[in-house]
């Protein structure tokens, strides 16, 4: 009986989104239809992970707004550091529009370190929607601090950092503290983000940092516990590219404020060119939807246009905070310069990035 | 905090929730009896389904799932010995052999009752441990991590058979297979000699499948008889029941450990079953024979893991970490629900936390009794002639194999390590070694090296250490002092193995040891390539590994007859002699020739072939037979492959022309 009601419910709720998007559609999309079609969403990831759980929260949305209502399935293809999937993906998908791809930083990282495992190039895809996502770094109030003004009374104490791997996400962390000037032993071979938070907990770490969602949940108590200090947020991206403070932590300076406080100048050393590109890559563009090589302009805009729609629908609305954390998903020019800032760098930044990541912590690249 | 426990369970024990329990249930006993998936499959069938549920009734359904996994796994590893899924490994040791007894029936229903036991028990132990967990997992650091690696890795002394000096040549190849791909503190990639296969590892499911399922199958198929040797399917699931009852310390024991070890983040579910393994050989006193069918062989391993689905619940709950892979998925759902893991989990959403741990211990009870039902009807496969049966399990087998990275070196891998594993069963290579170190390579390497940055050598005064370091003496005390062998005798001091009196007959053996000393020498020069904090651990144990060998070999070469590191199954095996006993390969060429065919025209349609093939040319069955058993399986495979959207590993000929799923 409930199960009836629920079905009922949710037919007529779809009807009237449904009914919503056709008169609002008109005749631009008209010609571009996915009626009866099967759209593979590979996502580079095992089941269960960040990009997976994001993918199969937009999949039902996406077949609700695309036009024709196609089937959209996510397929996991993961190994390789995600390499796999992707490599496959730029070997097999079709301009049609029914092979999309899921990216994440993990993505982007070792395409831009120049790995071996990687045979796909970012410059031939087309983007259809960017999904950033945020951060904030904090310490323990042991170290003498009080709250992010403090920042200065790190420069001489001895850090400890719970790190994933110096080619994981956590490459952002590592190059940011370095620019800081700040002495932070790195411990690698971390499984999460959340296995460091255990690590700060059990003191065996004093600095570490948390996507936003998980620092409101988790690490906030502590700070209210007076247990952690916040000390900035890597910061958001506007649409002229400049590093902007977080929205969901307005009280909280950027990387880059931070940065001026340490140092009274803002940054602009080719280290900092290193850490933006891996930032860029690893925040404001970490997840992104792409579609292969010609696509045409009517597939890609009938892309966009469904995930802007999809926006307004009750069931984003309803879980979009816990999933994607605070930040929305952007299409359109945004999301063209995310993308470009994200899968771009110059060959000497490479470069230096590979030679302190080999002298300083043995990390061959493989090249 | 009795009030919120009442209130948890009177929401759950509604109509609706029930309904969706099942449902979790129903699908989570599918998946479990189909070697090589798991919760992660389950859960992704589930998810799309969680859109607009009420809360409690989706994790009733989330929690059913994850909940019968250990429970319906059982079924391969005790009538096929395939290991079901990592929590059922040791199963097979004991579950296995009592099936070819003729016992299936009884060996099931004592591995239910145990499942049914362990669960609902670790649903009591986390009820009140709930409340105190959060202090307890955050005592449990790096330093205690690595020691708990080596509390695992003491069973290593239980199970390294007649000769200790084999047992522990096993166990460190184990630990080198277990260390390839990227090492844990530099990111370094070893011995992946060009393959971007190497580079995540040997994935665990292929490591199971290719020691313990390859070989069976091989010595079955060479048998031409049914699994089971007598007519009779025992006495059935009273006796199970009697089994268990008789043992049930023995089952509270495992359960405890379960639980304990699963709520630790870190170490992983897939060692627990072992440890309730080597725990019981260790303490069993009366008439033990492991490794040849002991009951307690099931009852133990089968007790722990589904304790241990219910302790890894407490990570994933309290600090969003995931205690294992599917706790993985069940955090995705979670997430998918608006339900945020965190410390709130044992202050204002308490409510949730108990409904969570008794759906968990519900579903068990559902799970345990809808198995109990089945198990007579489906131990009956254990007489159906062997050769009628191999070509489901060869398909099986690398259905369950693909779904590790899905792309055809999964299949080539698996063919690999099954020559190993064959050649391993035939010379007396405890197989059961190599996994433990196999699984503990990786933990025992991370958290040392952790340990060490965080705290210096120091680490080894920390309370928590002493105490697990204690434990590991008395286990390993216990261990050898209870070893036992092939033929499931404690070891004896004497040599008196069966043995052939002639060095030309030993040959075989020696070659194979000095095989696995090149093994060791590759991985010993692939080690000296890479920095220190990369090859320091390989290094180490290629090392201890290769001593072994060197105490070994003289042994093999000049031992008198009857010594103990003697030992060839084509020698001295019951089947040596028998009429109609076939190649020792035969089984093995039949897999390779369906992984070379995948590699041909990819694995649906090889598969398509294959079946055909074998049933007419190696089971003699008529037309009307042959044709009904393979659109049988088609059909299965397919509906199975697109209700998880997937794609199945694909040959030249899909390079070559592009062809419609599922062909593609």
């Amino acid at each position: 009986m409930t199960m009836k009601l629920t079905i009922t419910r949710r037919v007529a709720l779809g009807l009237a989104a449904g009914a919503m998007t056709f008169a609002l559609a008109g005749p631009a999309t008209a010609e571009v239809s996915f009626a009866g079609k099967t759209i593979e969403w590979i996502i580079p990831f095992s089941a269960g992970g960040g990009s997976d759980t994001w993918a199969r929260f937009n999949a039902p949305l996406l077949s609700k707004y695309l036009p024709g209502n196609p089937t959209v399935v996510v397929v996991n293809e993961s190994g390789g550091g995600s390499t796999k999937g992707t490599n496959l993906f730029a070997a097999r998908a079709k301009p049609d529009g029914l092979m999309i791809l899921g990216t994440s930083g993990s993505t982007q990282f070792p395409y831009l370190l120049g790995d071996p495992r990687v045979r796909y190039e970012y410059k031939d895809w087309r983007i259809a929607m960017a999904g950033p996502t945020g951060g904030v770094v904090y310490t323990t109030p042991k170290l003498g601090l009080k709250g992010p003004e403090d920042i200065a009374m790190l420069k001489d104490k001895e850090l400890v950092y719970a790190s994933q791997g110096a080619t994981s996400l956590d490459l952002v962390p590592l190059l940011g503290f370095r620019l800081m000037d700040f002495k932070v032993q790195h411990v690698f071979g971390f499984k999460g983000r959340g296995d460091g938070r255990l690590a700060f907990e059990r003191g065996e770490v004093n600095i570490d940092y948390q996507t936003s969602s998980a620092y409101l949940k988790n690490v906030q108590p502590l700070v209210d516990a007076g247990e952690a200090v916040p000390l900035f947020s890597w910061g958001v991206l506007d649409e002229a590219g400049n590093v902007v403070r977080d929205p969901t932590f307005p009280d909280l300076p950027s990387f880059v404020e931070a940065y001026e406080m340490l140092t009274g100048v803002a940054p602009s050393s080719p280290e900092y060119a290193a850490y933006f590109a891996f930032f860029t890559a690893g925040f404001p563009a970490q997840k992104m939807v792409f579609l292969p090589k010609g696509t045409s302009d009517e597939i890609v805009a009938a892309y966009q246009k469904a995930f802007e729609d999809m926006k307004a629908d009750p069931d984003y609305q309803a879980n979009a905070e816990a999933v994607l954390g605070t930040y929305g998903q952007v299409t359109g020019a945004l999301a063209q310069a995310l993308f470009e800032k994200g899968t771009t760098i110059a060959p000497e930044v490479r470069a230096q990035v590979a030679d302190m990541l080999s002298s300083e912590y043995g990390v061959k690249l493989g090249e | 905090m009795i009030d919120t426990l009442l209130s948890a369970l009177g929401t759950l024990l509604s109509f609706q929730h029930l309904f969706y329990m099942l449902i979790g249930v129903s699908v989570g006993l599918l998946v479990g009896v189909i070697p090589g998936l798991g919760g992660i499959a389950g859960l992704s069938l589930l998810i799309p389904f969680l859109y607009g549920m009420n809360e409690i009734s989706a994790l009733a359904m989330l929690i059913g799932l994850v909940a019968v996994i250990p429970t319906s796994d059982t079924f391969a590893s005790v009538l096929m010995g395939i290991p079901g899924s990592s929590a059922s490994q040791a199963t097979v040791l004991d579950g296995f052999p009592l099936a070819r007894k003729g016992q299936a029936a009884r060996a099931l229903s004592a591995a239910f009752i145990s499942s049914m036991a362990g669960g609902i028990f670790g649903a009591i132990i986390l009820t009140g441990f709930v409340v105190i967990a959060r202090p307890l997992i955050l005592s449990f650091g790096s330093a205690e991590l690595f020691m708990l690696a080596l509390f695992g890795l003491s069973m290593v002394a239980v199970l390294a058979g007649r000769s200790l000096a084999k047992g522990l040549a096993a166990c460190c190849i184990g630990l080198v297979i277990g260390s390839i791909g990227g090492a844990p503190a530099t990111g370094e990639f070893r011995m992946i000699f060009g393959f971007d296969y190497l580079y995540d590892g040997i994935p665990l499911v292929i490591v199971g499948l290719g020691f313990f399922a390859v070989p069976e199958i091989a010595d079955l198929l060479r048998r031409n008889s049914a699994i089971a040797s007598g007519n009779a399917l025992g006495s059935g699931w009273f006796q199970g029941l009697r089994d268990w009852w008789a043992n049930v310390w023995l089952s509270m024991r495992c359960s405890g450990f379960g639980c304990i070890i699963g709520s630790i983040p870190g170490l992983g579910g897939s060692v627990v079953d072992w440890i309730a393994y080597g725990h019981a050989v260790q303490t069993v006193k009366k008439d033990p024979h492991f490794g040849q069918g002991d009951i307690r062989g099931v009852i133990a391993p089968e007790s722990s893991n589904n304790a241990m689905q219910g302790g890894a619940l407490l990570p994933t709950m309290l600090f969003g970490i995931p205690g294992s892979g599917s706790m993985a998925v069940f955090l995705g759902g979670m997430v998918l629900l608006g339900i945020q893991p965190g410390p709130s989990m044992v202050g204002a959403d308490l409510d949730i936390t108990y409904s969570v741990i008794w759906s968990l211990a519900l579903a068990n009870v559902m799970g345990a009794g809808i198995c109990l039902a089945l198990a007579i009807p489906i131990s009956k496969l254990t007489q159906v002639p062997f050769q009628r049966l191999a070509p489901f399990m060869i398909v099986l087998i690398c259905f369950a194999a693909f779904q590790a990275t899905r792309s055809l070196a999964d299949l080539v891998a698996l063919l690999a390590l099954g020559v190993l594993g064959v050649l391993m069963k035939r010379f007396g290579w405890p197989r059961p070694a190599l996994l433990i170190g196999y699984v503990l390579a990786p933990q025992a390497e991370t958290y040392l090296y952790q340990a060490l940055q965080f705290y210096g050598w120091d680490f080894v005064f920390r309370p928590g250490v002493i105490v697990i370091a204690l434990m590991t003496l008395a286990s390993i005390w216990f261990g050898l002092r209870n070893r036992v062998d092939e033929h499931g005798h404690v070891v004896p001091n004497a040599d008196d193995a069966p043995d052939v009196p002639s060095f030309k007959a030993h040959l075989p053996q020696i070659g194979f040891a000095a095989a696995m000393a090149v093994l060791l020498v590759v991985a010993l020069t692939d080690a000296l390539k890479h920095g220190f904090l990369a090859q320091v651990f390989p290094l180490s144990v290629s090392l201890v590994g290769l001593t072994m060998l060197v105490i070994l070999i003289p042994q093999l070469a000049r031992g008198k007859t009857g010594h103990h590191s003697h030992f060839d199954a084509e020698l001295t095996g019951e089947h040596v002699g028998q009429e109609g006993v076939g190649n020792l390969w035969g089984g093995l060429v039949w897999i390779a020739g369906l992984v070379a065919l995948t590699a041909l025209i990819g694995f649906y349609a090889a598969m398509l072939v294959f079946f055909p093939i074998f049933l007419t040319v190696r089971a003699k069955a008529g037309p009307v037979m042959t044709g009904l058993m393979t659109a049988g399986v088609a059909g299965a495979i397919l509906l199975l492959a697109w209700a998880l959207a997937l794609n199945f590993p694909s040959g030249v000929l899909q390079d070559a022309v592009d062809l419609p799923w599922p062909f593609r």
